[in-house]
């Protein structure tokens, strides 16, 4: 009997594991999108920018043997990306959906293109095992939140830093000012379309960094199309968030955690149509985002106003 | 002004350059000779295919591109083939169909299950072009179906995972639970059970051929619970990969998948679709096409399983040797009776052999395999 508690026990330590694992891939990219949209910008490129990064992560990865330079590697994709889509919204006023979108639709065929010599390329095999001291020796709380790839601790610590920096310092403010009011920040003399390509650039480093995750630690190969829609969700999460870093964290470890969830139900013989816990994440993720963000006022507050509109500083 | 004027000027000069470019080869005179050879010279057939997955997936999809690139060389110029790839499995598909009629193929492969009801509708329209359908069961008379007997491959699969498991746990990755899946999942749970009777097969189904992240979430959950080998009816190397990174052993699927992981692979289960696309292509060029329903194994090439690791013991290994050789002369049978089901009830008497009608139909799990079918009574 305390063998079988026992490993109900590990097993939901397991789980959580798994969960905050699974929900750092959403997580990245979604915080990624929220700086950007708080300076008032939105980018629906996500889903090719992750794609293109998840490419040059695996390519830098598989030539240099060293992870980390994959995924400094995505970051700098995700930036070049975004710097041109940039530069066409915010300087030329061109449509934000409409740049996003082609975004989206040519780093998926750029990638695909420009992927397919890697297809026949292998990530060095790797037995990944990782564990902080001391704690990730604890029952329990070692195995679920103290073994984990060091990058699910940096997408913590990022949720962290951002929720900080949007509310306590100057630097963050003023990104939040241009995301309220472009015109009323240029008249106090901010830069509005240099620090909206910032917020830009570095939204697109955080999804390209969140696609490098997916190719070179979560999935560790290559294939076209590997994002299957990961980018999409990052962006839906953002706004079911209502643009907070925190919940944005929750909404993606809650994704990561239902998807896992369904998962472990159907290995355990849960006998639920495996369709219906296919759609579970994505159910569950809308109904307690939506719900802890029901409030209209609420979610007006917190949109960034100028989201989305052009911007003219001369006017 | 200016604008408009260099503008002007290059069109101009373009229109001029590629008059040049029309102009240059000789008008050809009226020469009898010439003509003739044109008339002898036959058109090529064009040839079209539509995948589910990209190229690029290194699985199922590489392998019906494989195999359409070796029907091509060996067919020399008589063929064009072109292909289109991640068409959905959905009304979409349709459209690619029509598509590729009206560019003028005359032959179309569709290489997935779910483009058997826009293929059937599209064959109505179109009865010039032949149609060739795999893993389905619907045919018409400009539509036929062929499929791979997988179930083979896994079955041998399944014989190394019994015998490398040291847990008596196996994970099955399943992709959208049909019969051909579903019959896989069995076979490979025999082939494990006849190396090993101890042996039982949980099961995770993704509801998709294609999303690495998930079938990499799936792989976890099952090692998680305690699996140590793993098997895939998934189209990427998502899974072998999530294996060798927990340290675990799994199989290749549709292709040969040893260079992903060499420590955790521990063979792989592959499907050459070659032959057939050799045989059909060559039945509609010399016109003796007709609708009929193919399914090859083994025995006339289409599976084999290779790749096999020096982790896996000598005695699993003769195994699979004798099992392939019986396959191949027709002396072995994997679905022969006495076969239980999940509740123990037999579903397969002593000694009676499982006809194709049979096989087409599984909607069961064999004794051994953990856990409900999803859809199932």
């Amino acid at each position: 009997m305390a063998a079988i508690a026992g490993s109900a026990l590990m097993e939901s330590a397991l789980l959580i594991a798994a969960s905050l694992h699974a929900g750092t891939i959403l997580a990245l990219a979604a915080l990624g999108l929220l700086v950007n949209e708080r300076a008032g910008v939105v980018n629906l490129g996500a889903e090719g920018m992750m794609l293109v990064a998840a490419l040059a992560g695996f390519a830098v990865t598989v030539r240099s043997g060293n992870p980390w330079l994959g995924l400094a590697a995505g970051a700098a994709a995700g930036a070049l990306m975004a710097a041109p889509f940039g530069l066409l919204v915010i300087w030329l006023n061109a449509n934000q959906y409409a740049a996003g979108l082609a975004l989206s639709l040519f780093g998926a065929g750029f990638s695909a293109f420009a992927g397919a010599p890697f297809t026949q390329e292998r990530m060095p095999e790797r037995v990944d095992s990782f564990a902080v001291p001391v704690v990730g020796q604890w029952p329990f709380v070692g195995p679920a939140f103290f073994r984990q790839h060091p990058m699910v601790y940096v997408a913590a610590a990022l949720a962290i830093l951002l929720a900080w920096f949007f509310t306590r310092s100057r630097a963050g403010l003023v990104v939040r000012a241009i995301g309220e009011s472009p015109e009323a920040a240029h008249a106090l003399g901010y830069p509005v379309r240099r620090i909206r390509l910032s917020a830009v650039v570095a939204g697109g480093a955080l999804c390209g960094v969140s696609g490098a995750y997916i190719s070179v630690v979560y999935t560790q190969l290559w294939v076209e199309g590997m994002v299957a829609g990961k980018g999409w969700i990052a962006l839906a999460l953002t706004t079911f968030a209502t643009w907070r870093p925190g919940r944005v964290l929750l909404g993606a470890y809650l994704f990561g955690g239902v998807t896992m969830l369904q998962f472990y139900l159907q290995r355990r013989g849960v006998d639920v149509p495996s369709h219906l816990l296919t759609i579970l994440p994505y159910l569950a993720t809308i109904l307690v985002l939506v719900s802890i963000s029901r409030n209209a006022t609420w979610i007006r507050t917190h949109m960034p106003a100028s989201l989305g509109k052009p911007f003219w500083p001369g006017s | 002004m200016r604008l408009a004027f260099w503008s002007s000027f290059a069109l101009a000069s373009s229109l001029a350059s590629t008059g040049c470019e029309k102009s240059q080869p000789p008008a050809p005179e009226h020469k009898p000779a010439e003509t003739k050879s044109a008339e002898a010279k036959i058109e090529p057939l064009k040839v079209a295919f539509a995948y589910v997955g990209p190229v690029g997936d290194g699985g199922w999809t590489f392998a019906h591109d494989n195999a359409r690139k070796a029907m091509e060389k060996e067919l020399g110029g008589k063929v064009v083939t072109t292909f289109v790839e991640s068409v959905p499995e959905a009304a979409d598909a349709e459209r690619v169909f029509h598509d590729m009629i009206g560019q003028g193929n005359k032959l179309i492969f569709g290489t997935t299950f779910g483009y058997m009801e826009p293929m059937l509708k599209v064959a109505v329209d179109a009865k010039d072009v032949k149609f060739e359908h795999a893993t389905g069961y619907k045919t018409a008379e400009n539509l036929r179906t062929y499929d791979s007997r997988t179930y083979e491959g896994a079955y041998m699969a399944g014989i190394i995972a019994g015998s490398v498991t040291k847990r008596n746990v196996l994970g099955v990755v399943g992709s959208v639970p049909i019969p051909e899946v579903i019959r896989n999942i069995d076979s490979f749970t025999l082939g494990a059970q006849s190396m090993n009777p101890k042996v039982t097969t949980k099961v995770v189904w993704v509801n998709k051929w294609f999303d690495p992240p998930n079938e990499t979430a799936a792989a976890k959950s099952l090692i998680d619970g305690g699996a140590d080998v793993l098997f895939q009816n998934t189209d990427s190397s998502a899974v072998l990969k999530a294996a060798a990174a927990a340290g675990k052993n799994a199989f290749g699927w549709d292709s040969d998948m040893s260079s992903y992981a060499p420590q955790a692979h521990l063979a792989s289960a592959i499907v050459n679709w070659a032959p057939y696309y050799i045989k059909a292509t060559k039945d509609a060029l010399a016109g003796t096409w007709k609708t009929e329903r193919t399914w090859w194994g083994v025995k006339e090439g289409a599976i084999d399983l290779v790749s096999i690791s020096d982790k896996v013991p000598a005695e699993a290994r003769a195994k699979v040797d004798t099992v392939k050789a019986g396959l191949k002369d027709g002396s072995f049978v994997i679905w022969k009776g006495p076969i239980a089901g999940q509740d123990g009830k037999e579903v397969l008497k002593k000694d009676a052999i499982a006809d194709d009608k049979f096989l087409g139909g599984i909607n069961f799990y064999v004794k051994g395999v953990d856990g409900p079918l999803p859809g199932a009574k």
